[in-house]
Order: C-alpha cells, then structure tokens, then sequence
C-alpha cells in the first residue's frame, strides 16, 4: 500500500527530524485509534462519539502502572488493551441496546464519564496531568525513546491491526456486521442476532483504542484529561469520514492529512480552528467517500 | 449534612435542571421534528450567555440586555440554519454530527477571538439582589430564586403552546411521523424554521440568565450541551413533557451528587479519599443514571416516535 510505503520511506527521504518524526508518530497512532473506529462505524455503521475514553483509559492506565513503578512492556501494554476492553464491554453492553442518535448521545455520556473521572484523579495529577519520567521499558531497555525504532514500531503496529482488521471484516463476523448496518430485521430473520457481533466489534475497537492512547503517552511522556475530551472523539470520528469509510485504510490516511492539516494551519494562525471548523462542516457536505474516494474517482 | 444546606442544595438543583431544560427544550424538538442532531446547539446557549454579558457592560443594565440578546439569538440560529444546517436534513446523522462539530469549533474560537479566552463577569441585576428568607435563620439568594420562577414560567408556557395550540399540535405531529404531516399540506420547512428559531432563543435565554452565577467562557456551551443530550435521552427524543422531568431529575443528580457524595463516602472511607472518591462518583452519577434508565427503557422514559 502506498500509504504504508510512504511512512517506510519517509524517516529516510528527508523526514528523519525530531519535528516530523514526532508528527509523523502522532498520525500513526491517531490512525491506530481511528482504524478501529472505522470498523465501527464503517463495519457496524455504529457511530461512537466516545472513542477517545478508550484512549484515556489505555493511557490512564499507563500511568497509574507508572506511578506504581511498573513500566515494563509486556505488563503496561497488555493491561492498558485490556482495561480499554472491559471498559468497552461494560460500557457498549449497556450502549449497543439503543440505535441511531440514542447510541452517538450514549457514547458521548460515557466518555465525558471518563473524562470527568480522570480530571478528578488527583493521585494522577487531576486536570493537570501527569508527566511520565522516561518511556515503557521493552524486555528492560529503553528501546522506545529511539524514535526511529518507535516509528517503525508504530509502523509494523500499524500494518499489523490493518491486515487483522481487513481479515475481520472479510470474515463471517465481519459479513454479519455489515448485514446488519444494512437491514438488522434481516438479519434478526435469517437467525443471526445483531447484538453479541456488534458488542464484539465495539470491544475490539476500545482494545485498539487502548494500545493507541497508551502508544500516545509514551509519545508525549505525558497524560491528560484532555486525551479523553469529547473533541478528541469528534477529531478521531472527522480523521474517519477524511479519509474514507468504505476501507480500513482511510483512517490511516485521513489521521494523516488530519494531523499535517493541523499542524499546517497552526503554525499560520492562532485562530487556525476558524479555518478548520468550516472545512469540517464542507468535508461533511460535500466529501462524500472521503479523501480514498476523491482518489478513486480520479484514478 | 444539615436539612437546611440539603434544602438549599436541592432549589440549586431544580435551578440547574430547569436551565437545563431550556437547552435540551430546542434541541428535543428539533431531533423530533426533522430528525437533525445538532451538537451545535450549545453553542446557543455559550452565545446568549457572551451577549448578555457584554451588553450589560455597555448598556450598563441586565434587562436591556436580556430584551437585546434573545433576538440577536433568535438570528444567529436562524443564520447558522440557513448557513450550514438546512443542507443537512436529508443527510445521515453521521454528516450532521460532523458538520455541527465544525460549527462548533468555529464559534467556541470565533468567541475566543472576540472575547478572549478569560471568563467574563456579569453582575446581578440590583432589583433581583438579596436573598429571601426561606425560613428562620436559612437565606436563598434572590437572583436564583428568580431563575427558577422565570424557567418554570417559560417551561409553563412552552407546555401551553405545544399541548393547547394548533401550532403546538402540528409540532406534535411532526415529531411523530413527519412526511406525514407534510403530506398533509403544513409547510414542513418553515414549521421547522420556527421551531428552530424558537429553540435557539430559549437556549439563549437560557445563557444569559446563567450568566451572572457561572463564569462566561468559551468551553460553557458544551458542558451544557452534553448535560442537554443526557436529558433529551433519558426523556425520550422529541417529547417536552420527558424532557422537563429529566432536565429536574438531571439538576438534581448533578447538584445533590456533587456535594453529598464526598460524605457519603466519608462513612466508608478517610477524609481524604473520601473527597476524592467522592468527586470522582459524583461526576459520573449522572451517566449512571442515564445508562441505567436506557438499561430499564431504551427509548426513554416519553418515548415519542412509534415505530
């Protein structure tokens, strides 16, 4: 994939900076998170408007494993999935009843819940947040502060949830998914109930989400409420309708042009969301099929 | 935890909730009627709360300030309707929670433009300063008293138009089954202009009554939008009556919530994490109570739309 291939190639063509390599980490992990949204709510056709608090509870987790003197890898990154997991199981149980606006309204409810929840950890450093001293430790190295090593990690990650992705979705689970986006009656008549696939499919999406914001604090070194911000959902949700719905790769590339965007327009103004809220509200009416789509049709 | 400060603490509530309900009142019937999420409604509500307080700087008085921000209001919803929001309505919600996200991020930075990113202040009005003695020894302040008398008023009269009018029942009517009403001849379109309109004035409204006992920044819409979306769901979508209860039930959760907690905890636990355990339970009670109301019903208390 070019997308994939661009990001290989791009520490050695000139990008290899401090600057862009951090850019370029920050894309890579929003499009983590975003992959795994756009199996929900291109799979599902579930729109979730709480996807950060997967990536807060991933990160949170992080640090409360920190501040307890566990930074080894192979303990901090399994129990950051699995805590955004069970997060998402509890909390998509309890959303996946309701449909249409009930679940986007829900999704929000539940993490601005977290949101506020985090802001009140005061151990943690409440609304302030809490700076970490040094990286996940890998098999008790310090590996992931070499950034080229963390951005072909990032990489290989990245590939890695989009190959598992794109299996899932061509899979039997991932054709139930879809039917029921289209016609849940259906689906319900052939003898196939909706819910457990869909509770599935929101799980796994609050375990990817969990990798990435634990991914996200090892790469700013430093945890907030602000991870969790329903913004940060709405940002996420825009990074997927950017790139595309219809491929698991739009994410990627829509959490790309996302962050470059970003970072163009706020090194031309301070006011750069006045120019960024009416592109979004433009993207929304007339991008139809995102950015993969617009290069579809040239092609 | 004295009667009195529990006294106290729930009139703050049902203050809280009936604000609350001049939000989500708009937003309620706007989702009924064309079945258009607005996540950009807070902002009506951040809009009334700027205006008032700058136009009680210049004019030096809160009531021609209040006479003056609800048109201005009423003509920034209509503007943003005929802006972005009317090529939404045939559009999957998925566009629509995007688009009003961007007018979202538009406004809150266009206000941190024109205001700066300090809260403002804005003072009581003399008439309503003071307090009322609600009983021996136990004061209320009068400024909030009078929010709550001017809320249920509104929400009053809201219920009159909308359950003893014909423009109440064609509203009625568009939140049940639209094309239908259409259909039948009513000018969907401006029905909904209005409907619109009316929404963002009580929003409006809404914020310039809040401004004098909440610090005015540029993040308030939102905080009170996503409490508006909790009570609108709890409510049942579309339906005033389920958004009044909720909207009290949902004040009352909030304000009770956040200052019993921390002594609740304290019987259980240390001062000190106490407060803190109990901050954080406080905080989330009210998507406790949300999720465990969509639990038991998952339209709602009111459901609306059949079908």
């Amino acid at each position: 994939m070019a997308i994939f291939a661009a990001l290989a190639l791009a520490p050695l063509v000139g990008f290899g900076a401090g600057h862009s390599l951090s850019l370029l980490a920050r894309a890579m992990i929003l499009g983590l998170g975003a992959l795994g949204l756009n199996l929900l709510v291109g799979g599902a056709g579930l729109i979730s408007l709480g996807h950060a608090a997967s990536f807060g509870i991933g990160a949170y987790a992080l640090v409360m494993l920190d501040a307890a003197g566990q930074t080894d890898a192979g303990v901090v990154f399994p129990v950051a999935v699995l805590a955004a997991a069970l997060f998402a199981l509890l909390t998509g149980a309890v959303a996946i009843r309701t449909a249409g606006v009930n679940f986007i309204m829900i999704t929000l409810a539940f993490g601005q819940m977290a949101f506020f929840t985090a802001a009140s950890l005061s151990a943690y450093g409440g609304d302030d947040g809490y700076t970490l001293y040094g990286r996940t430790r890998l098999f008790g190295t310090r590996l992931l502060e070499n950034r080229w090593f963390f951005h072909y990690l990032l990489l290989a990650l990245l590939v890695l949830a989009w190959v598992v992705g794109r299996r899932l979705l061509a899979s039997r689970f991932g054709r139930v998914l879809r039917a029921a986006r289209e016609n849940p009656l259906r689906v319900q008549a052939i003898g196939f109930s909706p819910t457990p696939y869909r509770l599935l499919a929101y799980t796994l999406a609050g375990a990817l989400g969990g990798l990435a914001g634990a991914l996200l604090a090892n790469a700013t070194e430093f945890v907030a409420p602000s991870f969790i911000a329903w913004q940060r959902s709405g940002d996420l949700l825009f990074m997927v309708i950017l790139g595309g719905l219809g491929e698991l790769h739009g994410a990627i590339l829509g959490a790309l042009a996302f962050v470059l965007l970003e970072e163009y327009l706020a090194e031309l103004t301070p006011h750069w969301r006045l120019i960024f809220g009416p592109l979004l509200v433009l993207v929304a009416l007339y991008l139809k099929g995102g950015l993969l789509g617009l290069v579809q049709r040239r092609g | 935890m004295s009667t009195q400060l529990l006294l106290i603490q729930s009139l703050n509530g049902l203050q809280f909730g009936v604000l609350l309900f001049l939000v989500a009142a708009g937003l309620t019937l706007v989702f009924g009627v064309m079945d258009f999420i607005n996540l950009a409604h807070g902002v009506q509500y951040m809009l009334g709360a700027y205006l008032g307080a700058s136009l009680a700087a210049a004019t030096g008085s809160f009531w021609l300030a209040l006479v003056l921000a609800l048109p201005a209001t009423l003509l920034a919803g209509l503007a943003l309707e005929w802006l972005v929001f009317r090529h939404l309505y045939g559009r999957d919600h998925l566009a629509q929670v995007l688009a009003t996200f961007g007018v979202i991020l538009s406004l809150n930075q266009l206000v941190r433009m024109v205001w700066g990113s300090a809260p403002l202040q804005m003072p009581t009005p003399a008439l309503l300063e003071g307090s009322i003695p609600l009983m021996p020894g136990l004061n209320y302040p009068l400024y909030r008293a009078a929010i709550l008398v001017a809320g249920l008023a509104t929400a009053g009269l809201l219920w009159l138009v909308v359950e003893r009018t014909r423009l109440g029942a064609l509203v009625r009517a568009g939140a049940t089954n639209a094309p239908m009403v259409a259909a039948l001849g009513v000018d969907i379109h401006r029905l909904f202009m209005l409907v619109f309109g009316c929404g963002a004035m009580l929003a409006g409204f809404a914020g310039v009554m809040a401004a004098p006992i909440l610090s005015v920044d540029p993040g308030m819409g939102d905080t009170v939008l996503i409490l508006a979306f909790v009570v609108i769901v709890i409510g049942g979508i579309g339906s005033v009556r389920g958004a009044f209860i909720a909207a009290l039930l949902v004040g009352l959760i909030e304000t009770l919530g956040r200052s019993l907690m921390p002594d609740v905890m304290r019987l259980v636990l240390a001062p000190s994490p106490a407060r803190q355990t109990g901050a954080a339970l406080a905080s989330m009670l009210v998507y406790v109570a949300m999720a465990g109301i969509l639990a038991w019903r998952p339209r709602g208390l009111f459901p609306v739309r059949a079908g």
